[in-house]
């Protein structure tokens, strides 16, 4: 294992990748000559070329569909939106052409493909900048969904993307960029599969499920309650779909009690998923109901203080805890 | 007509495809009056001279991909009417396995890369398969279509400009057939001409008389040269008309019946190359008419393999939606 930042994680992975494969490129807005908006590209352009490191236009929708049809063609690109803020002006491509078409065709038109960018709120960049795109991804059939929190997952998560042959959604988060982990594998063909959730901290308390950025403030969470006498267990999802219900239910089998952790929204969220699974399969187990930590229900304020009240932290995951635990 | 150096026999292939293409559309129609196609269902009737003279032109392993309007394309690229007609029908021997209907259709084998229900989606789809093409080094076209309704999309914009930046290998077809379903070309599409939008982007492009498919032929030709000589994309604008409404649900009353009947009597595909056939190369009506039996009798066959194909197992609605 070795130790590096999340940003050279998905670079390496990426590489990696590439050395292995020549159909797999990389295009997007800044990633060549610039390097990427966020350096996730750094160094490779040099090592690659511009042939398979791409710098598009300002174009999210045409460059979108573009990589489709690149990917209709026997390609595998990689499709980097400078913030998946920008990917709303190219969802159509998404869902309507890279989702839907393998199954309009009878199975014939397969589209490897992987989406990727910073997704959700960064810092202080106002509420055009800053959403979580997990659930709206979630919903479509034929889309694979990630949102990995460590190093290591980002990247074993992200050749497991680039190999996968259908779409995914690779939902990065900005300010985990710059953290460093030490769980990342040195072993090209360390891949980690796509769809299985992580327990990141065992207990027997309290279940707190969360993803992506969501996961370093349950952690915290769960330091604190511990102070408390609250034994809590967090799960990273790190796949939002297809969803590892079975680790989710096995641990709430065991604390009776789960809180769930998201960034977005909560109306019709991951945790509306995740209360509707633990009705459909778990309700005998529950001990309490669901707790939704989420966004709060308003477009992101830019204001300092509005925006820290608006974003989940530790100390409203604390609470959700110690509600569900009947212990406030 | 241009004038002609094509082969009798080449232009006895146009005709007879062509007029497959018209049959099978006419029998699609009263299909969809027979409730045995549901859904949507757009006919290609009018316009067949403008992806057989592309066809023509274009070499067997280019890639086509085009709209919603497609039925003509994917008879054109020699797929097979049973297994069109069969998706149309929503049958599990359609192209589909019935999945996909009237307007999302598909053969890798065939090269046609679809049949695409939004409109304009298929455009930068299209710069993406030229743009593999390219990447792999093969040689190969991609024939982009759109409508001239499609042309306002900000999708057009988007790719004519990587189209020309890349130096993709790709023709973009309009097919202007005068009418963005209920709207005219003249109440849409701001400017003279569609195909003049791309030369702000560098993009070389002319109007075609979609109606001539030797002209069209000569047209695409010229484009494939330009692009094989490295000087990028080109936009061809084809004007043609469709003689139905836009799908089987409009009545097309935003036209006159003197302007749909007058395109018919002056200005029919079909009846021009039967005419040219006729007085250039001696083609006798009997000739003709043995083309059209034959014609019939595959539309024909196509229509009962159609309806008696089963409607796809009910296992099929999971399947396909991951690899």
């Amino acid at each position: 294992m070795t130790t590096t930042t999340v940003r050279e994680a998905l670079k390496d992975a990426m590489a990696e990748e590439m050395r292995r494969d020549e159909s797999v490129f990389l295009m997007g807005e800044e990633v060549a000559e610039y390097q990427g908006a966020y350096k996730v590209s750094q160094g490779l352009l040099d090592e690659f070329g511009d042939k398979r490191v791409v710098d598009t236009p300002i174009t999210e929708h045409g460059f979108a569909g573009l990589a489709v049809g690149a990917a209709f063609g026997g390609l595998k690109p990689i499709v980097e939106f400078m913030t998946f803020n920008f990917a709303m002006q190219a969802i159509d491509q998404i869902i309507n052409s890279a989702a839907k078409t393998l199954y309009m065709s009878g199975g014939q038109m397969g589209c490897p493909i992987v989406f990727r960018g910073p997704n959700g709120a960064a810092a202080r960049v106002g509420a055009q900048h800053s959403q979580c795109y997990a659930s709206w991804y979630a919903h479509c059939p034929g889309l694979k969904v990630v949102a990995p929190y460590s190093a290591g997952d980002a990247k074993g998560l992200m050749k497991a993307a680039i190999r996968d042959p259908n779409p995914v959604i690779f939902l990065e988060n900005e300010i985990t960029y710059g953290h460093e982990f030490d769980d990342v594998s040195d072993d090209e063909d360390h891949i980690i599969p796509i769809g299985k959730a992580k327990i990141v901290r065992e207990g027997k308390d309290v279940t707190i499920v969360a993803f992506s950025i969501m996961v370093m403030y349950a952690l915290e969470a769960a330091e604190k309650l511990a102070k408390e006498g609250i034994d809590a267990e967090v799960i990273d999802l790190r796949t939002i779909r297809p969803l590892d219900k079975e680790t989710v239910i096995n641990s709430v089998k065991k604390t009776n009690r789960l809180v769930s952790v998201e960034e977005g929204w909560p109306t019709c969220g991951i945790g509306s998923e995740l209360s509707a699974i633990m009705m459909e399969d778990a309700f005998d187990y529950l001990d309490a109901p669901v707790a939704r930590v989420a966004g709060v229900d308003v477009p992101l304020p830019y204001a300092e203080n509005l925006e820290e009240l608006a974003l989940p932290r530790a100390k409203d995951i604390v609470k959700a805890a110690k509600k569900v635990c009947y212990k406030l | 007509m241009v004038a002609s150096k094509t082969s009798k026999k080449d232009l006895l292939a146009y005709y007879e495809k062509m007029l497959l293409i018209r049959r099978f559309e006419e029998r699609a129609g009263q299909l969809y009056g027979m409730g045995l196609i549901g859904g949507f269902c757009h006919l290609y009737i009018g316009q067949e001279a403008v992806v057989i003279g592309i066809k023509a032109a274009a070499r067997e392993d280019d890639s086509f991909v085009t709209s919603y309007r497609d039925h003509g394309h994917m008879l054109a690229c020699d797929m097979d009417p049973k297994g069109v007609m069969a998706e149309l029908t929503g049958r599990a021997d359609g192209y589909s396995r019935g999945k996909g209907g009237s307007m999302h259709m598909f053969s890798r084998e065939k090269n046609f890369y679809g049949g695409h229900g939004i409109v304009g989606a298929q455009i930068p789809i299209g710069a993406g398969l030229a743009f593999s093409h390219k990447y792999m080094n093969e040689d190969r076209i991609c024939f982009t279509f759109m409508g001239d309704g499609a042309s306002n999309q900000g999708q057009v914009a988007e790719t004519y400009n990587m189209a020309a930046l890349w130096n993709l290998p790709v023709v973009f077809v309009i097919e202007n057939n005068k009418y963005g379903m209920g709207t005219s070309v003249n109440r849409a599409c701001a400017g003279e001409t569609l195909y003049g939008r791309a030369t702000a982007y560098g993009i070389e492009g002319r109007q075609v008389d979609g109606q001539d498919v030797l002209a069209v032929k000569q047209a695409t030709e010229d484009a494939i040269a330009h692009i094989k000589a490295g000087k990028g994309p080109v936009v061809l604008e084809m004007m043609t008309y469709r003689y139905r409404g836009h799908s089987m649900s409009d009545p097309a009353k935003y036209r006159a019946k003197e302007e749909v009947e007058d395109m018919k009597t002056n200005s029919d595909p079909i009846v021009r190359l039967k005419g040219l056939l006729m007085s250039d190369h001696k083609t006798s009506e009997d000739e003709l008419q043995a083309i059209d039996k034959n014609i019939v009798a595959i539309v024909k066959e196509a229509v009962e393999f159609a309806k008696e194909s089963p409607l796809p197992d009910e296992s099929e609605l999971y399947t396909d939606v991951l690899k």
